[in-house]
């Protein structure tokens, strides 16, 4: 079950301060790690490890179709984006890479920066450690539950595939 | 219950009678798209998921115009990696520097999407299409992946906010404004997983570079696309550009949206989005004055040979301000020579415009017109998030092509009639 320490930012974090244009032209994973968040948040990428939570308010991740925008959130270790709501090019991507998920305005609104907050995929249940407090998410139902099981949507269109063959 | 017409299109390319908002439904796709930042990302994930054939080569459109004619080694490395694709698949309908232009600007032009299509780009600006009748919509490289592969993609049925338009435009107030008051009356996340489903006695005054502007934006209120109905425009359009057969879809009398607005074209002022949103919306007569730094006109949004003309009628006779740089592109091949004929390129040069082959360059802050710290442009691109164009704290304007023309006329933003 995915636990980590909470980075939080406010509405409509655009993709392009998630990972600005300026350093598509080298998609690897070690320049889309060091750029991450950088026009939000300078300091994310040396403060960020593996598991930790991020929580943020309206429109998630609106902007451009840059799917370099999860995948960068992704690579920084990143265990569960949890948003009031969000944009929904974004929304197809993270589910299309296997980059959780998850829409719940009151967690999205109580959970403070710093909190250490463990995440139940199953159930949709988020729970704030620091303050004790539990928050409902809907949980992935069951179609897009199956194309994270495989790993993403292309290793789930590929088995779908070769069934139907 | 009816349907609109983003519903009819969806229904009819999933096979079925009637589709209900909200229902996941697998869809056939007319056609996939794919530019040199987001291809070479899906060529990764359809080598390594194993593909080996795509579903139509000829339904296949790959745009090299994000940081192209390229501007550095790692951007040159993007395209050979698209351009090997699609030589090693046949893609038929593969456009390089020097047949390239940009591709939402491109594809109509070309009439590579028709009414009635349902098709996906790995830009989030394909909602375009939606000017011709067509239900397109933006996604990222992993879809555009699995869709060369099957020729499918799944969707989630939008409900829809219908915009009626009536009146007619006046002076100086273009599509680009429509779309700029529109996000400013219902927000950035105004329209959110909707379709904008366009309508009214007003269609008929936009033209259909009018129209492919305000379906261009539809993201920028977050709607999954933003559709028009079929009319004579549409038709005089198409004409000459396609022999594949296309069936409308117009919207029942009974589809039922979730919301209505309304926008008098008549009253409608030249307006304006101040940074760091599209929503932050202003008339520009509230605005006048603000000094800029530079002026770009051009990219997907407002490269098309109307954005060029309007530009061109307020640069006849007059210079860009001293101290201020104007980039200018026209957004296909077919405009730039077009331009050229209409004698638009003398009026830009003499006007003192930096005249630029197509490219979608400074609009993503790519190359072509970056800013430096504490820069502020007025564009006629699409978005005007933090560092978009540049440096962390350059700034960006949002306007239509007359309005950034005379903004660069007067060196701070201004309406034509203040010249």
């Amino acid at each position: 079950m995915p636990q980590g320490k909470v980075f939080k930012y406010g509405d409509h974090v655009d993709t392009d301060v998630i990972i600005p244009a300026r350093y598509l032209n080298d998609p690897s994973a070690d320049n889309m790690r060091a750029h991450c968040m950088e026009d939000l948040d300078a300091s994310f990428h040396t403060l960020v490890q593996k598991g930790d939570v991020m929580v943020a308010g309206l429109n998630f991740g609106c902007g451009s179709s840059r799917e370099h925008a999860p995948l960068a959130i992704q690579l920084s270790g990143i265990s569960c984006i949890i948003a009031a709501s969000f944009a929904r090019i974004f929304y197809r991507n993270a589910i299309n890479i296997g980059m959780p998920i998850l829409e719940c305005p009151q967690a999205a609104a109580e959970i403070q920066a710093g909190d250490e907050v463990q995440v139940d995929f199953d159930s949709g249940r988020i729970r704030d450690l620091t303050t004790g407090k539990s928050y409902q998410a809907m949980p992935f139902p069951p179609f897009i539950r199956a194309m994270m099981d495989c790993g993403g949507r292309l290793s789930y269109l590929r088995r779908q595939m070769e069934g139907g063959q | 219950m009816g349907m609109t017409m983003t519903q009819k299109i969806l229904a009819a390319h999933a096979g079925l009678d009637h589709v209900e908002p909200g229902q996941l439904i697998e869809a056939r796709l007319d056609s996939v798209l794919g530019n040199d930042v987001t291809t070479p990302v899906a060529v990764d994930v359809f080598e390594n998921a194993g593909f080996t054939r795509v579903f139509d080569p000829e339904r296949i459109y790959i745009v090299l115009d994000h940081y192209t004619p390229c501007k550095d080694i790692a951007s040159a490395r993007l395209c050979k990696r698209a351009r090997d694709f699609a030589r090693a698949h046949h893609i038929t309908h593969f456009y390089d520097t020097g047949s390239a232009g940009i591709e939402h600007a491109l594809l109509p032009e070309k009439g590579l999407v028709l009414p009635g299509d349902c098709m996906i780009g790995a830009d989030s600006h394909t909602c375009t299409y939606g000017a011709l009748g067509a239900f397109s919509t933006g996604v990222g490289s992993t879809d555009m992946a699995g869709s060369m592969a099957s020729g499918t993609c799944w969707f989630r049925v939008p409900s829809a906010i219908r915009v009626h338009l009536k009146g007619k435009p006046g002076k100086d107030v273009s599509g680009k404004d429509v779309i700029l008051h529109l996000i400013g009356t219902i927000g950035v996340d105004g329209a959110l997983y909707r379709s904008l489903e366009f309508s009214g006695p007003g269609v008929a005054s936009l033209s259909m570079d009018d129209r492919l502007t305000i379906s261009n934006m539809a993201i920028e209120a977050g709607a999954k696309n933003g559709i028009f109905p079929v009319d004579e425009v549409t038709r005089a359009y198409l004409e000459n550009r396609s022999a594949r057969a296309w069936t409308a879809c117009d919207a029942d009398p009974d589809a039922v949206y979730e919301q209505v607005v309304e926008i008098d074209l008549d009253t409608l002022e030249p307006t304006v989005s101040l940074p760091h949103l599209p929503s932050n919306t202003r008339p520009v007569r509230e605005v006048r004055g603000l000094k800029i730094d530079q002026a770009v006109i051009g990219s997907c949004t407002n490269g098309r040979i109307s954005d060029m003309r309007s530009a061109a009628a307020v640069f006849r006779g007059r210079r860009v301000a001293p101290g201020v740089r104007c980039i200018v592109i026209p957004a296909t091949q077919e405009v730039y020579l077009q331009c050229i004929h209409e004698g638009l390129m003398d009026i830009f040069i003499q006007a003192g415009c930096a005249v630029s082959t197509p490219t979608c360059g400074p609009c993503l802050g790519g190359h072509m017109g970056c800013m430096c710290e504490g820069e502020r442009a007025v564009s006629t691109t699409n978005r005007n998030f933090v560092g978009r164009m540049g440096a962390k704290s350059s700034e960006v304007i949002l306007a239509s092509p007359a309005v950034a023309a005379a903004s660069a006329v007067q060196g701070a933003i201004a309406l034509p009639s203040d010249l």
